[in-house]
């Protein structure tokens, strides 16, 4: 009997690591692949000229491809995108989580979970119809595609992961150093941000990961909104992130070009390895600390 | 004797069944060229190899230039372009077949009073030597320049028949034809381009050079934002069995529905 409860479990880990290893097979797999295809254009073209050129005409008799406009309008959208929906995304988690009563934290939460489950086509559809010709009329340029158009529905699309890690870990804080906090005298506001916020630090951290993730990697929603030029980025300038140039031209390219656009994909997986380490470097600091 | 009628009964239903088998057919159809003939020839290549179970179609996107090459060579059966051939070409040896006309409609937003511009117009504006509306009578406004992504057929198509090729300033490159219709419906300051088959009441179509764009001044070549979709094939030499048998089916009646579902006007 005790023979065949081990066999059981035995096979069931086995069958546990095989599918963990799944998973660890396709992040080798995308990873290889895209380096080995990515390196091809770099090594033709130059990294310095690839990712430092401002010019991009891939499909020109003498084409050039330079990169900088796409990473700085990724880096300058993402950060635009955190501007906005962080602070939202984390003070509506602070009331959700502490402040606000049951039934009003039960309709805000199923709203937010809806707002995390509406496609990115659908962002991008709104802010085609909707924003773009706002921006256009609120501001008086002549189109409202742009980077800002594309902040605003990025800042909408990253306020579910922000808020919804927030409140995990808001809520996480043992009950004890609140009621010490309020024991000692401090209003319920203060224990929030004095006591609640510093505990949950490393959870609205990962928030900010995952916010920052979600931004830079959008494309769908992005490319519906910022117009596409291939242009240095400026707020009311049609712009072209990392994500959106690669999935535009992927379809019919061929030859140099495609290699190029493999070369931007590992540039931006660079990009999010590097928000990724980063964030895991400050995690460990503040636990040390 | 029994035994005997059983085995000949037998075999001669063997014989049926693998009758019925060898009028599978095994043959290759193999294309090559222009890039923006994917939607048709892929639509006609699926309802060709669903209706002659076994045959094997390939579509090789290399652009028309090297697919008239190909055909030259005989590395294909049927080469495809999106341009008539050349003379120079046409010397060599090789025989244009018009499978389809795609137009191209010049689209402006409903409530802008400019109702016609000539191809030179159009160029003028899409590289940004015309810059506001006024310039061509209509109201004091920025230009909105909107076309689709690099290596879009259509942008290849428009940006050759006006004379434009990579000189365009873009505003906004958009991947599909829809979302440049969106685009150009949401901003009274917008001009872009879409295939005819696609343009809908919520924007103005054009006219160039004051004739109206429609399937029957596509077909006649009045209306010049078009351009020939071609078959090529050696004059000459025969195709293969299953190569002429695609060829008659692409260019029968009854593809006609399908090519138009691809977005293009068909020949016939």
């Amino acid at each position: 009997m005790k023979k065949k409860t081990q066999l059981i479990e035995t096979v069931v880990h086995g069958l546990f690591l095989c599918l963990g290893l799944i998973t660890v097979a396709c992040v080798l797999l995308i990873t290889v692949y895209l380096i080995v295809s990515g390196l091809l254009a770099i090594k033709e073209i130059g990294l310095k000229e690839f990712i430092l050129g401002t010019k991009w005409a891939s499909t020109a008799a003498e084409p050039s491809f330079g990169i900088l406009p796409f990473i700085l309008t990724s880096i300058y959208g993402t950060a635009g995108a955190m501007l906005i929906g962080l602070p939202v995304g984390f003070f509506t988690a602070v009331y959700l989580a502490k402040a606000a009563p049951a039934a009003v934290k039960k309709v805000i939460i199923n709203l937010v979970s809806l707002l995390a489950g509406i496609p990115s086509v659908v962002y991008g559809l709104v802010g085609m119809l909707v924003l773009v010709p706002g921006i256009r009329t609120f501001f008086g340029v002549p189109d409202g595609a742009g980077l800002l158009a594309a902040i605003i529905v990025l800042s909408v699309m990253i306020l579910p992961s922000v808020i919804n890690v927030s409140v995990t870990a808001l809520e996480a804080v043992p009950k004890e150093y609140e009621d010490a906090s309020l024991a000692l005298g401090a209003t319920p506001t203060e224990t929030y941000f004095r006591v609640s916020v510093p505990a949950a630090k490393s959870g609205i951290a990962a928030a900010v990961a995952l916010g920052v993730g979600r931004g830079i990697g959008e494309a769908m929603a992005v490319m519906m909104v910022a117009g596409n030029a291939a242009d240095m980025p400026s707020l009311f300038a049609s712009v072209r992130f990392l994500t959106t140039a690669v999935a535009a031209e992927m379809a019919y390219s061929g030859g140099l070009q495609r290699q190029a656009l493999f070369s931007i994909a590992l540039v931006l997986f660079f990009f999010i390895m590097l928000s990724n380490a980063a964030l895991n470097f400050f995690l460990k600091g503040s636990k040390r600390g | 004797m029994k035994k005997i009628l059983t085995l000949i009964f037998g075999s001669l239903l063997a014989l049926v069944m693998l009758g019925g088998c060898s009028t599978q057919q095994t043959g290759k159809v193999s294309t090559d060229g222009s890039t923006s003939m994917e939607e048709v020839i892929g639509v006609l290549g699926e309802a060709f190899t669903a209706q002659n179970k076994g045959v094997t179609f390939t579509y090789n996107p290399t652009g028309s230039g090297s697919g008239i090459t190909a055909v030259k060579e005989g590395r294909c059966d049927i080469g495809l372009s999106s341009r008539s051939l050349k003379k120079e070409e046409k010397e060599a040896g090789l025989t244009e077949t018009v499978l389809a006309y795609d137009g191209i409609a010049v689209i402006v937003h409903p409530d802008n009073p400019v109702k016609d511009l000539t191809l030179k117009q159009i160029a003028a504006v899409y590289t940004g030597k015309i810059v506001n509306w006024k310039e061509l009578q209509g109201k004091d406004a920025p230009i909105v320049l909107i076309g689709r992504e690099a290596g879009s057929g259509t942008r290849d198509g428009f940006e050759s028949i006006t004379g434009t090729s990579n000189a365009c300033k873009y505003r906004q490159e958009l991947t599909s034809t829809g979302d440049v219709i969106a685009a150009v419906a949401a901003n009274p300051d917008a001009i872009g381009y879409a295939s005819l088959a696609s343009v809908k009441k919520t924007v103005k179509a054009l006219s160039v050079g004051g004739i109206v764009p429609s399937e029957a001044s596509v077909k006649d070549g009045s209306y010049v934002v078009q351009r020939p979709f071609v078959l090529v094939t050696k004059s000459g030499s025969k195709l293969s069995p299953t190569a002429q048998k695609f060829f008659d089916y692409a260019t029968s009646q009854a593809a006609v529905k399908l090519i138009a579902g691809a977005g293009v006007v068909a020949a016939k």
